[in-house]
């Protein structure tokens, strides 16, 4: 594809005996602003790292603009710009200065320099504190002077590390809305590496999840969500009063349910359909109260739950999972591992 | 030939970035309380040994008249040290103090990050930290040693020499390598440790060994390997004592300044070896020609610029070694 800016090209790197990134290939188009998602310790920041030519890949290849990231990193980095995650700037030079140097480095003429400093000050509204020295910044502060750093050498491509982590939600707000013009505004290429998704996945065109190491899961929001959709299992959480035994023989005689348990005042209920009218239909001629009903496996909310608050727990845990599968107690660990079998197929082809 | 030429431009946009880092480093010492603290720590040590020295030169005068002039950086008088040797025992903490957080306080504080990522060199960070330790270095020394060839000027009335302004440039460049020398070990500290604290303290420790522990354990290694516990052991095994302590001593950049200083600044010193009775016999008593004790002392110049070298080139490969996470 022509409009390809970063292609990695099964991009692997160990350390000892850890994997920390494997046979990685991802496609980023120009223009795009995509997602890297995954908890602590997935690759994530091994994967920049590597597009930035800062670490070696083990195996395989890193390209972005068409150039080795690893041979050619000097004119890598001359059109991409990384905010890394705790940006730290030199704390006895104001914001100004900061950038200026920023600016020498980069080789830039004295007057562009300066020209361009102050503009990006204003347009991340740091004007004010644009003679302050660095010292004194609030974390807040330090990420928007980090993104006018980052553009001073006006990047084609921008890969921002954990950008929201520590940020308040006034913060977050700016921070997304500027994310979101430095894209649709200036064209520029945003790679944003995150554990937090919901921020992350308003201003995300594609996302890919990245768990120990492999990309499991790659594609738009939407497109994941119904990958999660077509499944055949169906799980309705539900609290009905009153509740009793005819409740539950009516709602397991509903077509298309396989069962139904009961885990204190909450009924787990799988089927292989959308039973919802036919549920709500059922429960009102019986004369019953919904208090609560939820479908779960179906939404974004529980793709990222099962990956990421999952993914510290071991590879074992997963397999029991799969052991589970279809044992009427544990109705929702088998189906976290049927969307876990299913994601990775996923990922691998 | 469009090879080479391309490779110029490279290395040419490599200096930019190498002049803007060296520039900054620079700047930051030069406006660190870290330097006011040694420029203080310098001129305090400098006068006090001026004011020795100038109370101690009639005395020094009398017994030898030539050269007096150079006496004002090695006579010390009141029991103030003179000033090559506090130089010696207090040059290295400048070195320290300009270096011994120079990677891993940038590290720590998340601007290394931001720094390799911009369209730089990864050497040009090391390199331009030392460079710019170093010109603070021979800024600090420069200044100190003319000042106190003023001063003393000022305040004895004695001229010196053309000689004599000679010997004090070599000496002052010789302390620049030595102090160098020092800057490269901290920043090689910098590197190889996470804390800053870490780092100085170690740097602290080879420098109190070096300056003290150094000659015990050179003369109980001799005394080990040639014993003179009585008479005629003394008698077999004292020109090899003599000699494998000296040269164990050599090792030390402490020693090896000092007497490479003390051969510069004094020309009566004749050798830096043992000398036999023997060779002795006819020799005429006098000074030697200052390209004499340059080449007395050349060794001493070459090992100290290799010591120096060494400590930054194991910096520099350390450097380029590591990874740039921070974590």
């Amino acid at each position: 594809m022509e409009n390809t800016i970063i292609r990695t090209d099964h991009l692997t790197k160990v350390y000892g005996t850890k994997t920390a990134v494997r046979r990685l290939n991802l496609s980023i188009r120009k223009g795009e602003v995509f997602g890297l998602l995954g908890p602590n310790g997935a690759g994530k920041t091994t994967t920049i790292l590597m597009l930035l030519g800062l670490t070696e890949p083990t195996s395989g290849s890193a390209f972005i603009g068409g150039m080795n990231c690893t041979r050619d990193s000097i004119k890598v980095k001359r059109m991409v710009g990384y905010l890394p995650d705790n940006v730290g700037f030199y704390p006895d030079m104001t914001g100004l200065e900061n950038l200026y140097f920023t600016g020498r480095l980069n080789g830039l003429a004295e007057p562009v320099i300066r020209e361009r400093a102050q503009a990006l000050l204003e347009r991340v509204g740091m004007e004010k504190a644009a003679n302050q020295k660095t010292g004194t910044y609030s974390k807040g502060m330090k990420q928007r002077l980090g993104i006018a750093d980052v553009l001073m050498k006006d990047p084609q491509v921008i890969i921002m590390d954990e950008p929201t982590l520590g940020i308040d939600p006034e913060g977050m707000r700016e921070l997304l809305s500027l994310m979101q013009e430095l894209s649709r505004k200036d064209g520029r290429t945003l790679l944003i590496s995150s554990h937090q998704l919901y921020q992350i996945q308003q201003v995300c065109d594609r996302v890919g999840i990245f768990v120990d190491g492999s990309l499991i899961a790659c594609g738009e929001i939407g497109e994941l969500g119904r990958q999660i959709q077509s499944q055949s299992h169906y799980l309705l959480e539900l609290s009905v009063e009153p509740l009793d035994d005819g409740i539950l023989a009516a709602i397991s005689h509903i077509p298309g349910v396989e069962a139904v348990t009961q885990e204190g005042e909450t009924l787990a209920v799988q089927s292989c359909a959308d039973i919802r009218p036919a549920l709500t239909a059922t429960l009102g001629a019986a004369g019953c109260t919904i208090l609560h009903l939820h479908q779960r496996g179906g939404d974004l909310d529980e793709i990222y739950r099962l990956y990421f608050e999952k993914a510290g727990e071991d590879r074992h845990e997963n397999s029991r999972d799969h052991a589970n599968t279809g044992k009427t107690g544990q109705p929702l660990a088998g189906l976290r591992g049927k969307i876990r079998a299913k994601l990775r197929k996923q990922g691998r082809s | 030939m469009q090879a080479f030429a391309a490779k110029f431009g490279q290395n040419s946009e490599n200096r930019a970035g190498l002049k803007a880092l060296y520039r900054k480093e620079l700047a930051d010492h030069l406006s660190s309380r870290r330097f006011f603290i040694i420029l203080l720590l310098i001129y305090i040590t400098s006068f006090a040994s001026l004011y020795g020295a100038m109370s101690g030169l009639s005395e020094a005068a009398q017994s030898d008249g030539s050269f007096l002039f150079l006496k004002l950086y090695t006579t010390s008088g009141n029991s103030i040290p003179s000033f090559a040797s506090f130089i010696a025992l207090l040059g290295p903490f400048i070195g320290m103090l300009l270096g011994f957080d120079a990677i891993n306080g940038e590290r720590m504080s998340g601007t290394l990050n931001r720094l390799v990522a911009q369209p730089i060199y990864r050497d040009s960070i090391i390199i331009g930290k030392f460079l710019a330790g170093s010109t603070i270095i021979a800024i600090t020394v420069f200044t100190m040693g003319i000042a106190i060839g003023a001063f003393g000027v000022l305040g004895t009335g004695l001229a010196p020499g053309l000689e004599e302004v000679l010997r004090i440039a070599i000496f002052l460049v010789f302390t620049c390598v030595y102090i160098s020398f020092w800057l490269g070990v901290s920043i090689l500290f910098s590197v190889i440790c996470r804390h800053s604290a870490t780092s100085a303290m170690s740097v602290i420790a080879l420098w109190i060994f070096f300056s003290i522990f150094m000659s015990l354990i050179a003369s109980i290694v001799a005394g080990a390997v040639y014993p003179m516990s009585n008479d005629w052991e003394a008698l077999l095994n004292s020109y090899g004592n003599y000699t494998l302590e000296l040269n164990l001593n050599r090792i030390s950049p402490y020693y090896l300044y000092s007497e490479a200083v003390s051969t510069i600044l004094s020309p009566s010193v004749r050798s830096v070896n043992v000398v036999t009775v023997s060779q002795l016999e006819g020799a005429i008593s006098g000074y030697l020609s200052l390209g004499q004790s340059l080449l007395l002392v050349w060794p001493h110049l070459t090992g100290l610029a290799a010591l120096m070298l060494a400590a930054f080139a194991g910096a520099y490969v350390g450097f380029m070694r590591q990874e740039i996470r921070a974590s």
